[in-house]
């Protein structure tokens, strides 16, 4: 089902609650603003965010004659999300399964959900390295034009776990794109100063020391965080916050990619 | 005879026998192989095993969040400290059972310490002299090591955790979950079954996007019957450095954890600041209730840590 795929952007991160969703949400929404053709794929199948972020809530998937048919966002079918939300009966209903149940349910949301033709196809997945992931790496390995985006904040803490998931990376032989730096500051709404709550710069020193491309650094913007369940794109809501001109530049260097014929 | 399944050849000498496997009538039969090894007769055997070796130890709670990065693992540490601090007598361990993620040596300032292997077990490390701690992160070479296993590995990791750490006698023992609601969690109430478990302790931040994952983990709790302690909401509140306003960074638009206790019908135990210190206390490995005792966020803590003592004693008496 991936041959019509032109691109596959996996966002990853050792660590839990960098905001791996919230990167991949906007990265699709943008890219869709900017005209592609795109798919969210979301395999965190404990605690998929998507649904809710997207404001897709109680959407459900159909089966169609090429296989499951993408929730769509807009009537124009440019962006197409998959997720296990959407299979739930409900928001609360908790997802109990070891691996090989969840590595076969990754495996059907790959090889049986009808993308159509697609530029690029987002793909968001759980904090770890472990079935998710396997399950995944192997099951893109014929897939040529694949790509990962590291997803950290600045804490020690982080970093720790987003260097494991870098050496997973180099293991599987998965190219990475570069690393993002999210929640760096934060600015008092009431006296502008801005806090490193989560120190900062660590994401900067990662990309260096791994000899990475630094994608760019996402302060903590609650007009951001504001815009989870409403499934808008910070590009369009807020075009002059830093966290659109990351976004902006990621999906300009991505659509010189696919212009120049990969 | 009740051991003989549903589906067997006439004359099954049923799975429990000491003919299984080997008598006439089970010629041909799909199962015959796994008769005659004697694999599957009852419980797995480490449930004992870990019941024997944790009988020293009065009361053992899970920390559990269905969503990454909320602070289970910061929670943990403040909590061990928490409690070490209350009272020199008592004994604390800490288990970290986030394989492919272990924080704890990093939070509690022993990375790069050795794990030690004696007749009695695996001598975890001492953080203080009734604080100690057994993680994964002290058995990798580097710290680019990743941890690339499929659960059943995990699984295996954690029951020799549970099996084969001389913890000592122990007042508290918290165990430091990763996210989710797969593998590990359900190994370790599985392993725990026979040792019992006082409880869990939900960590949490005030945004829906979190509260959505951790009302799953709670579903999950009453799924493996699992008592939950309480919650606690991490990061509530933001007290500005410099002009001491306060503002909500994770704005709890549903609520926050109160409004999901009470619909859940959970305890709410309290909730800690956003400290940027804490944060930074957590990266070098110091204790925080130690540094800034008199901070809004160690107040709050000793009065979880009361409530989550006052449950536990009520529990076992």
């Amino acid at each position: 089902m991936l041959e019509q795929v032109k691109q596959v952007i996996l966002v990853l991160s050792g660590k839990g609650g960098v905001g791996k969703s919230t990167v991949s949400t906007q990265l699709a929404l943008t890219l869709k603003e900017k005209g592609f053709k795109v798919g969210l794929l979301d395999i965190d199948l404990c605690g998929p965010s998507v649904p809710y972020i997207l404001n897709l809530e109680g959407k459900s998937i159909h089966q169609g004659p090429e296989g499951w048919i993408p929730v769509y966002l807009d009537p124009e079918q440019r962006l197409g999300v998959m997720s296990i939300g959407f299979l739930l009966n409900s928001r609360n209903d908790a997802v109990v399964w070891r691996g090989p149940k969840k590595s076969s349910m990754i495996k059907q949301f790959l090889e049986d959900v009808c993308w159509q033709d697609l530029d690029f196809l987002v793909i968001d997945t759980p904090p770890g390295t472990s079935d998710e992931h396997i399950t995944v790496m192997e099951n893109l390995r014929p897939v040529k034009n694949c790509a990962a985006i590291l997803v950290t904040t600045p804490q020690e803490v982080a970093i720790e776990d987003v260097r494991k998931e870098i050496t997973f990376c180099r293991k599987t032989g998965i190219p990475i794109m570069g690393i993002i730096e999210n929640m760096s500051g934060y600015e008092c709404p009431s006296c502008s100063h801005c806090t490193n709550i989560f120190s900062s710069g660590g994401g900067h020193s990662l990309a260096e020391l791994a000899k990475l491309p630094f994608l760019g650094t996402l302060p903590i913007d609650p007009r951001v965080g504001q815009l989870a369940g409403r499934g808008l794109p910070a590009v369009k809501e807020i075009p002059d916050s830093s966290t659109s001109k990351v976004f902006g530049n990621i999906v300009d260097s991505l659509g010189g990619l696919l212009s120049n014929g990969l | 005879m009740s051991n003989v399944p549903e589906n067997a050849p006439h004359h099954c000498p049923g799975t429990q026998s000491e003919d299984a496997g080997k008598v006439s009538a089970c010629a041909g039969c799909p199962n015959q192989n796994i008769c005659a090894s004697g694999l599957p007769s009852g419980p797995d055997p480490a449930i004992e095993i870990i019941r024997n070796r944790l009988s020293n130890v009065k009361h053992k709670i899970l920390i559990l969040s269905g969503k990454g990065g909320v602070g289970k693992s910061t929670v943990t540490s403040l909590l061990g400290h928490g409690l070490a601090a209350k009272n020199p007598d008592i004994n604390i361990g800490i288990l970290d059972a986030d394989i492919c993620g272990p924080s704890q040596p990093r939070v509690l300032g022993v990375r790069g310490e050795q794990v030690h292997n004696s007749g009695s077990g695996w001598s975890p490390v001492y953080v203080k002299d009734n604080l100690s701690l057994m993680s994964i992160g002290f058995l990798l070479g580097s710290p680019d090591d990743a941890v690339i296993w499929r659960g059943p590995k995990k699984n295996g990791m954690i029951k020799q955790f549970l099996s084969e750490v001389d913890w000592g006698d122990l007042d508290y023992l918290l165990i430091d979950t990763p996210p989710g609601t797969s593998d590990e969690h359900l190994s370790l109430v599985q392993y725990l079954c026979g040792a019992g478990v006082s409880g869990a302790v939900v960590v949490t931040t005030p945004q829906e996007v979190a509260l959505l994952d951790v009302r799953k983990e709670i579903h999950f709790c009453r799924k493996v019957a699992l008592p939950v302690i309480g919650v606690i909401e991490n990061m509530s509140l933001f007290v500005c450095p410099n002009c001491h306003s306060r503002s909500e960074i994770f704005p709890a638009t549903t609520g926050g954890a109160v409004q999901m206790c009470t619909e859940m019908d959970v305890r709410m135990l309290g909730a800690l600041p956003l400290d940027p210190l804490l944060a930074r206390c957590c990266d070098a490995g110091d204790d925080f209730t130690a540094q800034l005792p008199h901070s809004p966020a160690v107040q709050q803590l000793r009065l979880i840590v009361d409530s989550i003592i006052a449950v536990c004693e009520e529990s076992s008496t």
